[in-house]
């Protein structure tokens, strides 16, 4: 009964690895640089190395599938080869290894557009209009995955909706870091709303998924907190937990997406490494509201978030004070 | 006929149909066009045929919900292209109305339909249906008419637009060398017609020669009696008088040609008929509102085509307890009894204005009414004549009403708080015979058309009643004194009175009350109150006050703009009181905030008047304890009253100050049910009250994905069984004698407003508690379905209001029902001043009307301070409830007349705007 976990060293993956393992199974994760996490099995390798992915998948029965290349910019080949390309290799592997349960772990952008989400449901990805190379290349990987799901080999996608905890490097120390640099803008006041899941509970949720497996095969399920709050508290509590003085300068969303464009198209350009300060897709997520209907996710996993928004951000506290 | 938007493509059919018509040679067919939905040719048992007839320039393709309706409810529905229209045969003769009815008995004879039929009809159909309907009546079952006209008053000229597309010159360009009439006629959809669905209508009449029929159609509009259909019209005209079977009328007022008029000519034709006015739509009323699921309803309640034996007897349900009810006794018989009493002459009425007071005896009030009722009925008003008054409280509008149920006239009363457009809207639908009415009331009838000849309240100079219309003044009515008395016995059961909603959601609604409602509202409100001969009042809330005389009870009119409560002020108030000496206040919440803000000027004297006062009632809108408490300090002695009732039914609840404080006690001690809401105390003297509980909102997995489920009542719908168990939230049910009798030409309004009988449901919602209290959550509309559950907004607002900066709170749902976010929207201090101190203007609070809200400053608008936020959501959390955000704003939308009732729909749809990112624009 051995459960593969991949991109474990991720905050995400490390929190479901943990889970999984509390639950009383063996955990494998597979991973490029070594995750550590007590009391797994690791084999190092990425998903598309095809004798590191046989061998990771090897003996196990279930795999949570996390890893993938996550930025706001670079090469559409690149997230095409990953988490397109890897994700067919993965599944292959284990079918043929015997694996009967696959959670794909997904995201809620591979089925929108860019347009204000407001108690939204998943709906079907859609790689043709999903906005940025990685949530379109997430999209075509959902489609693939939950098409290869039969009674035999069951998959199912989660989507978890903005990940944060604490150590978290994709949002939560990003956002500290410009806010203390004062490079933090809120886009039109801040006042969109936005759905968060706290770490643990997007965890739990896709633990939940594999126990649930019977019902949620075949589904695309949402995952966030269900409690969507304007963007500028967020922002503002992941601050404060981190002793930074929330922003208050606002910039008009319109101007911050046409900019971001533009960012976007010179810093590929001039390929330049690493993130652009601003894309057009971050400029849309921070200035459109991005919250969804959870009764349906909630009622095929028999699960709800145990840790609420204010109880987050005072783990998030305590994580940074110490 | 190809493919088009909401049509079966099965449904089309063509027929060759052998014409009996005068207009043809003997032996000539024509090709008919006809939409058939085919119910019953399987052989399935059907109700009947709706036979559906198009006016100009449509065709059958106007009635296709009506095909899809009738398919699911058991009516095989045939709608008919007319000949030279639509995809029918262009026959080359001018078909005048006659060969149309003959035309249509020829298509119906051909297509061999029997059994029962039910003629539909729209514009110039409308006539040509008519017309079969009164030459087969046989086989006819019902009527249903929709934006028509059967007769043109010789003494008013045809409407304009008609009168143009006759105009020499632009009748043949209009109608046939170009589609101008056909483009007209369909941009007067409202809202704008989808292009598929507008391309659809155009479809058949592309070239000059397809608009051949629609050109004629147009010459044939008899407008006047030496035109060749004049006849035939008249003949239908006159026959449908004795018709007999049920009819059914749905309008769309916006109508620039069938205007109101002339449904008002139909209804008196057509005395049974049921009348639906959908006040948003205009001329093609099938494509503006849902006739079709309208039309099914009706079928189905009024049994139309249903065996006598089978048929419910819906109609007759509501006098099931006539056995119980108390003898009758006219609304003015105390006021008679009085006048002939040795009491005679004391004071009945006075009123303060600026020039001083003006007082009636008994005696004098009764000879006045008298001579009102004698110069109305000398006019040809009588029984059943609508009289619309549009004159401020007072001794005159006292005179009048009682003058108008004297003689059986049904008095019209709609409040200028409406504003112009919601004013005129009310008049118009009312189809008054007569506007008695103040220079101002006149001069908005002459800009706005009203319907109806005029009366003067006022004195006019002869030039002023000519421009103004005016047949006479209230002084002309009082001089005809009437040697017999005028007064006839009205039927207890005869309409009474028209009282219009304060339409603070959605058009004002007209709501009628028959004799014995009337006089049991004076009976309820004398027995509630204790009021009675010897009592005296202060009238300073217009639909109580009326009731002054009708009691027997003195009453004063205090010296205020009547159309604005905020007037009245504290001196005014004691002023008035000190005239009659009374003991008694009516008032609402809004005039009281004013007494209060001016009580400082009070003269000793004043205080002196308003000590006496011995019971004060607040009635109209909510009043916060703190301000009741505040009015508490200003008339000590008074029990102050605060009841709860709608225009449907003036009093369903009351309590006083000292029954809050002891239901704030109950609920402070838990007692089950008190809580969450505005305690409105136990039902008046013979009402009851019943809760009839919402659909719960909560998951549910089978809708999603795995197909769908049997159907489920919406969540936050209020479909449960009526109860009173404590504690349980739902829509408010009242029943008592002086609720409404119905809505006046609204009917699937009424209907759906007793739909379970014998309740009228008042669309608030709240909840009893274990000692039999009510408590008043909000309005039905306003209630929040969260993926928690459900929601209603008053109980949180209330606990809200308590944190200190906040003046004013609205609880709103965003985003979808069912998965709604829960936002709180806070007027506070700190951002009221903020926005003053900046220049802006802070918009006036009152009167959401377009033009104020567009001066609003959005930027005032803000999320809610962290301190404010966290305080307020730790307020909901105590409460079950998680609040997605918290917004400040200056000022929160509320309603015109009572300054007090917050638009929650606004703010909801503001918030909705604010919270999705970008321009919110202003709430």
């Amino acid at each position: 009964m051995t459960v593969l976990v991949t991109g474990a060293s991720g905050m995400l993956g490390r929190a479901v690895a943990q889970q999984v393992l509390s639950t009383g199974r063996e955990v494998r994760c597979f991973q490029r640089r070594p995750a550590g996490i007590a009391g797994t099995q690791e084999v190092l390798g990425s998903v598309d190395d095809p004798a590191a992915v046989a061998r990771a998948v090897a003996g196990c029965s279930s795999v949570i599938h996390l890893a993938a290349k996550v930025s706001f910019a670079g090469p559409a080949a690149e997230f095409h080869r990953i988490n397109v390309e890897g994700t067919r290799l993965l599944l292959d592997a284990a079918e043929q290894a015997g694996v009967t349960d696959v959670v794909q772990v997904s995201s809620p952008s591979v089925a929108h557009d860019g347009t204000s989400l407001v108690g939204a449901p998943a709906g079907p990805a859609d790689p043709a209009h999903a906005r940025g190379h990685y949530a379109r290349s997430k999209a075509a990987a959902e489609l693939l995955a939950l098409g290869r799901s039969t009674r035999g080999f069951r998959v199912a996608a989660v989507r978890p909706h903005i990940v944060w905890g604490p150590g978290d490097t994709q949002l939560v120390e990003r956002v500290m870091e410009r806010a203390r640099a004062g490079r933090l803008p809120l886009l039109d006041a801040g006042t969109a709303l936005i759905d968060t899941t706290y770490v643990d509970n997007a965890a739990a949720a896709i633990v939940a998924c594999l126990v649930r497996m019977d019902r949620a095969a075949g589904l695309s399920l949402v995952v966030t907190n269900g409690e969507p709050r304007p963007i500028a508290e967020l922002l503002a509590g992941i601050c404060r937990a981190g002793g930074v003085t929330p922003p208050t300068r606002s910039v008009p969303g319109s101007l911050a997406r046409g900019a971001g464009a533009v960012i976007e198209r010179f810093w590929t350009a001039l390929e330049r490494s690493g993130e652009p300060p601003m894309t057009r897709f971050l400029a849309e997520q921070l200035s459109t509201a991005h919250w969804f209907d959870q009764r349906h996710t909630r009622a095929v996993l028999d699960w709800r978030p145990a840790v609420g928004i204010d109880e987050g951000f005072e783990r998030l506290a305590r994580h940074y004070s110490t | 006929m190809v493919a088009l938007p909401g049509v079966d493509p099965s449904w089309s059919a063509y027929l060759d149909v052998p014409s009996t018509s005068g207009a043809d040679a003997p032996g000539t067919h024509h090709r008919w066009h006809y939409l058939d939905n085919g119910a019953g040719a399987d052989g399935a048992p059907v109700r009947g045929t709706l036979l559906c007839v198009h006016g100009n320039p449509t065709w059958s393709y106007l009635w296709r919900t009506y095909l899809a309706a009738g398919l699911a409810e058991g009516w095989r529905v045939v709608a008919v292209d007319q000949l030279d229209m639509g995809y029918s045969a262009r026959t080359g003769v001018f078909r005048r109305l006659e060969h149309r009815i003959t035309d249509l008995e020829d298509f119906v004879a051909a297509l061999g339909l029997h059994g029962p039929v039910v003629t539909v009809g729209h514009d110039w159909g409308g006539v040509v249906s008519l017309g079969y309907a009164e030459r087969n009546r046989a086989d006819l079952v019902g009527v249903i008419l929709t934006n028509t006209a059967i007769h043109q008053d010789p003494a008013r000229s045809i409407p304009a637009p008609l009168r143009l597309a006759l105009a020499p010159g632009v009748h043949g360009l209009g109608t046939r060398t170009s589609t101008a009439f056909l483009d007209v006629t369909l941009a007067l959809a409202r809202p704008a017609l989808d292009p598929s669905v507008r391309r659809a209508f155009r479809a058949p009449y592309r070239t000059p020669d397809d608009r051949r029929g629609i050109a004629n159609f147009v010459s044939d509009i008899p407008a006047d009696p030496s035109h060749p259909s004049h006849a035939a019209l008249t003949t239908t005209a006159e026959g449908i008088r004795t018709l007999d079977v049920p009819v059914l009328m749905m309008w769309g007022p916006h109508d620039p040609v069938f205007s109101d008029t002339y449904l008002e000519d139909l209804a008196q034709r057509l005395p049974q008929a049921d009348i639906h006015r959908f006040e948003h739509a205009s001329h093609l009323v099938q494509e503006d509102a849902d006739t079709a699921a309208t039309a099914m309803q009706w079928l189905a309640a009024r049994s139309v085509a249903v065996p006598t034996g089978d048929a419910e007897t819906t109609a007759s349900a509501r006098s099931a307890g006539q056995d119980e009810r108390p003898a009758f006794s006219p609304l003015g018989r105390r006021l008679r009894d009085l006048a002939s009493g040795p009491d005679s002459g004391t004071t009945a009425v006075a009123e303060l204005t600026p020039s001083g007071i003006r007082t009636l005896s008994w005696k004098d009030l009764d000879d006045d009414v008298a001579a009102v009722a004698a110069g109305l009925t000398a006019l040809g008003y009588g029984p059943g004549s609508r009289v619309s008054l549009l004159v401020p409280p007072g001794i005159d509008l006292t005179v009048l009403i009682y003058a108008c149920l004297r003689i059986g006239a049904i008095i019209v009363v709609a409040d200028a708080g409406l504003g112009a457009r919601g004013l005129s809207r009310a008049v118009r639908s009312s189809a008054p015979d007569v506007v008695i009415g103040i220079e101002r009331a006149l001069l908005a009838a002459r800009a706005f058309r009203w319907p109806g000849r005029r009366i003067s309240a006022t004195s006019l100079t002869a030039a002023g009643r000519r421009a103004l219309r005016v047949d006479a003044s209230l002084g002309d009515l009082r001089a005809a004194r009437a040697t017999a008395d005028a007064g006839v016995q009205p039927e207890p059961d005869a309409d009474a009175a028209i009282l219009f909603t304060s339409g603070s959601t959605g058009p004002a609604k007209g709501v009628v009350y028959t004799h014995r409602q009337l006089s049991a509202m004076r009976d309820t409100v004398g027995a509630t109150l204790g009021l009675g001969p010897g009592s005296s009042l202060v009238a300073g809330f217009a639909p109580f006050a009326l009731l002054g005389p009708a009691l027997g009870a003195t009453s004063v009119t205090p010296d205020m703009d009547v159309t604005t409560p905020r007037t009245l002020t504290a001196q005014a108030l004691a002023d008035a009181a000190a005239a009659i000496d009374a003991t008694v206040v009516f008032a609402s919440p809004a005039a009281l905030r004013n007494v209060l803000a001016t009580s400082g000027a009070l003269s000793e004297d004043g205080r002196t008047a308003l000590g006496r006062i011995s019971l004060l009632l607040s009635a109209g809108a909510p009043i916060p304890v703190p301000l009741l408490e505040e009015v508490q300090a200003l008339v000590p002695a008074a029990a102050l009253h605060t009841p709860y009732g709608m225009t449907e039914s003036l009093l369903v609840a009351d309590t006083d100050l000292g029954g809050i404080r002891r239901a704030a006690a109950a609920a402070a001690a838990g007692l089950d049910g008190a809580g969450n809401g505005v305690c409105v105390g136990r039902p008046v003297h013979g009402a009851v009250i019943a809760i009839s509980p919402l659909a719960p909102s909560g998951p549910d997995v089978q809708d999603h994905g795995h197909g769908a489920r049997p159907h489920r009542p919406a969540p936050g719908a209020a479909t449960g069984e009526p109860t009173t168990a404590p504690g349980v939230t739902g829509e408010i049910l009242v029943d008592a004698p002086h609720v409404k009798d119905r809505y006046f030409r609204l009917w699937r309004t009424q209907q759906e407003s007793v739909r379970t009988h014998p309740w009228h449901r008042t669309g608030d919602v709240g909840h009893l508690d274990a000692e039999g209290r009510l408590w008043v959550e909000g309005r039905l509309g306003h209630v929040i379905t969260s993926a928690a559950g459900i929601l209603t907004p008053v109980g949180l607002e209330q606990a809200l209001e308590m944190l200190g900066d906040v003046r004013l709170a609205a609880v709103v749902g965003v985003g979808p029902a069912g998965t709604q976010a829960v936002v709180a929207v806070l007027e506070t201090a700190a951002s009221r001043s903020a926005a003053a101190a900046s220049g802006r203007p802070v918009r006036r609070r009152a009167g959401a009307s377009a033009s104020s809200l567009l001066r609003r400053p959005e930027q005032r608008a803000r999320l809610a301070a962290p301190d404010l936020a966290a305080a307020a959501r730790r307020v909901a959390r105590e409460r079950g409830v998680d609040l997605a955000a918290v917004v400040e704003v200056p000022a929160l939308p509320v309603d015109i007349r009572h300054n007090a009732k917050i638009d929650r729909a606004r703010v909801a749809a503001w918030s909705a705007r604010f919270l999705s990112g970008g321009r919110a624009g202003s709430l």
